[in-house]
């Protein structure tokens, strides 16, 4: 474009530097990017993160196991509920401890609520970065629905906090499950409302088909994970491929595309709602009952009855608050398929109560890195729609 | 104070048959001090600068949206220029990175100006009392209403907003610069 313009009229042009962000309501968040700009045309993208760094991982070498869960809400707090099992999964692992049938069941449905909570953010905002911002509304409408039965079992509408290493840190309120239920059957119903407004919108496929494309090696060799890895063309989702939980008793498909660009990964993610339904609908029609908590009262406090009348268990759940429990030492990584992608977990315990180290493997922070490949040669208008799809939440990137 | 003639007709508007000059004059001309027409015009019109930093982001999001309609109160104009806003809504943690960022931002807004410190992080750091984060925005800038909560609902939200109306309108005398 510039080697045109100088040749045609023989002015002299120059590249120019733009700074996008850290406040900018398109960039989800306090991300910052050096744009270099040949007109309109971007010619090489720097991100610059770190604007939300909080120092997570340190401080939970400073608190005990069972302290850590709350921060991890806050990573990517669209999906607090994801998070949650990450963590208590890697420190179960490192425990040996297998929790209740029951537990398991509802983990898989919160986990799922939490995967179609965040699609429904990223939907609303992309859609709303784009143009399109009744989208927004619409997405929102469903979410307050989620956040209503989320609120019903831990008394608050985000940061859940409800996993518990060993199980939930209650059961189910009466009548939950009919929410649920209620929810899932009429979901898909209402997600018919943005889809009608943008699979075939001609306008959305304009600004999206070809725009942004992550050919497939190059998704593989940045090790992208999540959606962005679907769109374009690997089958690769941790629920199937090591299945944790009851995953693998559940019937659902992993949606792939091959295009690898925004409406691509647009669609997958809408595909990806779907199944979590299904998901949902199956876990529910397979609840067990029992209780929702391992037995172990060196991992778990015992019930409050017990602590009043016993001196042991008043003893055990003394120790715990005030201490903690001593996992064995090693080294541990778990990993769960969270709405954004592989969200590992990497602890090395020292027996002590408190993790040496924990190291968090964010999938927002490796997807982002596709940017610095992809946003070359695009509009700044496409920018904007470049870093919706890839769904970076700045609390997980920069942890 | 503002008078308004309220029984039935508009005040502005002469109907039937001429009236003398002291009645036209009665009707159409509004008696106040100009503190009190600023502050009721400005506490009624807030235009906030949204500065979501992290979860709180969302709840703020949420506030603004359907259920529970910022827009009802008048401060639903969200601005992310800060020459155009006059309310800073501080939404989520701030890091000693963002921090040179939010104390421009708000030397970029004109005056008058007011600052909600949403959420617990914003107010005092919250659960992060680590080396990266600054332990409450009132270290850079001056915060006139707190909203506690990690995150805060959309409801307190809307009270912090409604409590800064309240403050708006107890001010001595109108800020003018």
């Amino acid at each position: 474009m510039k080697r045109e313009f100088e040749k045609d009229t023989g002015v002299k042009t120059d590249i120019i530097e733009l700074n996008m962000g850290p406040q900018h309501p398109s960039t989800h968040g306090v991300m910052r990017i050096i744009l270099e700009l040949d007109g309109e045309v971007i010619v090489k993208a720097t991100p610059v993160i770190g604007y939300l760094h909080r120092g997570t991982e340190k401080i939970a070498e400073n608190r005990a196991y069972y302290q850590v869960v709350p921060y991890t809400d806050r990573l990517d707090y669209l999906s607090p509920m994801s998070n949650e099992l990450g963590y208590v999964m890697a420190v179960e692992k490192l425990l040996g401890v297998e929790v209740p049938l029951r537990a398991q069941y509802i983990r898989v449905i919160l986990a799922e609520l939490a995967r179609i909570a965040s699609h429904l953010v990223w939907l609303g905002s992309n859609a709303n970065d784009i143009g399109a911002v009744t989208v927004f509304l619409y997405a929102f409408r469903e979410r307050e629905k989620i956040y209503d039965l989320l609120e019903a079992i831990s008394g608050q509408r985000m940061n859940n906090a409800f996993l518990k290493i060993g199980g939930l840190a209650g059961d189910l309120p009466e009548g939950w499950i009919d929410g649920v239920r209620k929810f899932i059957k009429e979901f898909p119903e209402k997600l018919k409302d943005p889809d009608g407004l943008l699979t075939k919108n001609r306008i959305w496929r304009e600004r999206t088909e070809g725009i942004g494309i992550i050919p497939r090696d190059l998704a593989i060799d940045l090790s992208l994970t999540g959606p962005p890895l679907r769109a374009s063309g690997v089958e690769r989702d941790l629920r199937k491929d090591t299945p944790y939980l009851v995953y693998d008793e559940l019937e659902f498909d992993i949606p792939v595309e091959t295009a690898g660009d925004v409406y691509a990964r647009y669609l997958v993610r809408m595909e990806e709602m779907r199944q979590s339904v299904r998901i949902i609908e199956q876990a529910i029609e397979k609840l067990p009952g029992g209780p929702v908590l391992i037995d172990d009262y060196k991992i778990v406090p015992p019930p409050k009855d017990k602590v009043y009348r016993d001196i042991p268990e008043l003893i055990h759940h003394f120790k715990l608050i005030s201490e903690g429990f001593h996992p064995p030492e090693g080294e541990v990584y778990f990993a769960v398929e969270a709405p954004k992608g592989e969200l590992g977990y990497y602890i090395v315990s020292d027996g002590s109560n408190k993790p040496y180290r924990l190291r968090i493997r964010p999938p927002s922070f490796v997807n982002l890195q596709a940017l610095e490949y992809i946003l070359p040669g695009h509009l700044i208008a496409d920018a904007v729609a470049i870093i919706g799809s890839l769904d970076p939440v700045f609390g997980e990137v920069d942890r | 104070m503002i008078r308004l003639e309220k029984k039935g007709r508009n005040p502005f508007i002469v109907y039937g048959e001429e009236k003398s000059i002291e009645e036209q004059l009665r009707r159409n001309i509004l008696l106040t001090t100009v503190d009190a027409m600023l502050k009721w015009s400005r506490r009624n019109s807030l235009w906030p600068l949204p500065l979501g930093l992290a979860c709180c982001a969302i709840e703020m999001m949420g506030a603004f949206f359907a259920r529970y309609d910022m827009a009802r109160f008048g401060f639903e104009v969200f601005r992310f220029s800060p020459r155009q806003a006059d309310l800073m809504i501080v939404a989520g943690t701030v890091t000693r990175k963002m921090a040179p960022i939010v104390k421009r931002l708000y030397d970029q807004m004109s005056e008058p100006k007011w600052v909600i410190a949403m959420g617990a992080c914003a107010m005092a750091g919250g659960p992060y009392n680590s080396y990266a984060v600054v332990q409450g925005v009132d270290n850079l800038i001056p915060v006139d209403v707190y909203v506690p909560g990690c995150p805060p609902r959309p409801e307190s939200l809307i009270y912090g907003i409604m409590k800064l109306r309240e403050k708006i309108k107890q001010e001595r005398e109108a800020k003018i610069l």
